[in-house]
């Protein structure tokens, strides 16, 4: 998947399909039709060797793959194959709207995440059903089905393919960002371990997020989504030891740290507060930027993230972000304030690992040791991911 | 996030005579359901991966101190073989009521006479990957 990135013949299946499935009407015949297209292009042009005008040669052979599934299908629908053989040539001038509206349908309300990311993946990143189902570790026949589904549910709930009206568009396209968010967080989170796929999930993610940005650059959830990954992604050579081991961010080597990743980032997350009222990504870019900025974790600026965690809390009620508020009043204040952040949480948490380790941090700060091992350990049994339980057995065997 | 829904040889809870000792249409029917089941699971784009392991006759148990000397290699059959697993499926779900549903779905496999098993089924959350710290 990695050399993909650049793939000319990815880049542009969006706008393809988006043009087919708006002369068709059919978004589902024409994401399998652009599907064979794609695969049929790495088989007729070999070694990275691309037509004249590969657009063009692609849009021919998906709409000629649509129509012989239509002719397959003549008694059923006559009438539509005069209609798409009709429509061979294309116009790109509404590549931008329709790469667009192929996102906004792919990343629809009804579609749970687990089905929409694996449909994003295939439409708009234009990658085969095999490369998804190895990114996610899945048999392929699982994937497929998990994909076939996720058209029919679009289907059936009567999607149309329009762009919403203005007032209504940003809704939709935050519901975008979250599904690009989760395909960062599976590459992000997977990167460095022992697991073999899927790290290129991020670049990838990031990939997608481009050209969001590019279909819609007024947005500035989109650019702040955009910023925090590029930002967030500049640490990720320092997130792991040599042994693939969890290193937190407190202990990272920051030289390690993607100074050019960071200068986008930071540009992006300031483009984006010039734009209206603070959202969700953009107050966790503006985190991710005084993390990247700071010189170490001590001479960080924890006062404005203590702000900015509040900022966030006030927009979602999210207990993961008050476990955060409570990291940064420990940095900001003391540890002891940090530990009254945490009061109330276990009734919202339940016995989450996450809990236990913020616990656990907090008293290691403030010297009680026993209290803090004994945390480390009840984190561990809890932890849901063996490098953070293995950071988490490790921590708790030290504070002993 | 995935769990493992693993099956023993324990008894199971309808305390039915083993496998072997079933009518051929029976054995044929168990096996007809879990096929079945697992094709369900394929369609809903919940599965990850489902095994039977070969018979606790032709289990070995492996000990070894790291010395010169030889690993101890004990062959089967093994007392305690009830313990032992039988078969998993590996399923990818949203949410942890889907694992139990299905494991609650494969737990009442049929037996003798059609009547359901009750064969425990152990559901075990396989661990991830960590999330990004934010």
């Amino acid at each position: 998947m990695s050399a993909a990135a650049e793939d000319p013949w990815r880049a542009l299946a969006p706008r393809v399909l988006g043009a087919l499935a708006r002369r068709t009407g059919d978004f589902s015949a024409a994401e399998d039709a652009v599907q064979e297209a794609l695969i049929a292009a790495t088989t007729a042009w070999p070694g990275g060797r691309v037509p004249e005008n590969p657009y063009g040669w692609l849009a021919t052979v998906a709409s000629r793959r649509l129509a012989d599934q239509v002719r397959s299908d003549r008694a059923r629908r006559r009438r539509e194959d005069s209609a798409v053989a009709r429509s061979a040539e294309s116009d790109p001038a509404s590549g931008s709207d329709d790469s667009l509206a192929v996102i906004l349908m792919c990343c629809h309300e009804v579609l749970t995440p687990a089905s929409a990311i694996p449909l994003t993946l295939r439409a708009v990143g234009g990658l085969t059903t095999r490369e998804i189902a190895a990114a996610f570790l899945l048999p392929e026949a699982t994937m497929a089905q998990r994909i076939s589904r996720a058209k029919a549910r679009i289907k059936a709930a009567g999607a149309t393919f329009d762009l919403p009206p203005p007032d209504r568009m940003p809704e939709r396209l935050r519901v975008a960002c979250h599904v690009l968010y989760l395909i960062y967080n599976e590459g992000y989170a997977r990167s460095g371990g022992t697991e073999l796929a899927s790290g290129d999930l991020s670049a990838e993610a990031i990939r997608l997020a481009r050209l969001l940005r590019a279909t819609a650059p007024t947005d500035p959830e989109v650019t702040g989504l955009l910023a925090l990954m590029l930002l967030t992604d500049a640490r990720r050579a320092a997130r792991t030891g040599p042994a693939g081991e969890l290193v937190p961010l407190a202990q990272q080597d920051r030289s390690r740290w993607d100074r050019e990743l960071i200068t986008e980032g930071v540009l992006l997350a300031t483009d984006a507060l010039g734009h209206g009222a603070m959202g969700e990504y953009q107050a966790q870019a503006a985190i991710a930027a005084l993390h990247d900025e700071a010189p170490s974790h001590e001479a960080t600026d924890w006062r404005r993230i203590l702000a900015l965690y509040r900022v966030l809390e006030r927009m979602a009620d999210n207990p993961m972000v008050t476990l955060n508020r409570a990291v940064a009043t420990g940095m900001a204040d003391c540890p002891a304030a940090g530990l009254a952040v945490l009061d109330g949480l276990d009734a919202r948490l339940g016995d989450h690992h996450r809990l236990h380790a913020v616990r656990a941090h907090l008293l290691e700060m403030q010297g009680d040791t026993a209290a803090a091992a004994a945390e480390f350990r009840a984190a561990a049994a809890r932890a849901t991911n063996v490098r953070e339980r293995d950071y988490l057995i490790m921590k708790a065997a030290g504070a002993r | 996030m995935r769990y493992m829904l693993l099956q023993n040889y324990g008894e199971v809870e309808s305390h039915c005579a083993p496998m072997t000792e079933w009518k051929p249409e029976e054995v044929q029917a168990h096996i007809a359901f879990q096929v079945a089941l697992n094709q369900e699971l394929i369609e809903r784009g919940e599965l990850v991966d489902a095994q039977g392991l070969a018979g606790p006759d032709a289990a070995k148990f492996v000990v070894w101190d790291g010395s010169e000397a030889a690993p101890v290699v004990t062959d089967g059959p093994y007392p305690e073989s009830k313990e032992l697993l039988a078969g998993y499926r590996i399923v990818d779900v949203e949410s942890p009521s889907r694992a139990i549903e299905i494991a609650a779905k494969a737990s009442a496999a049929p037996g003798p006479g059609g009547a359901p098993i009750l064969q425990p089924i152990e559901v075990r959350e396989v661990m991830g990957a960590p999330e990004p710290e934010m």
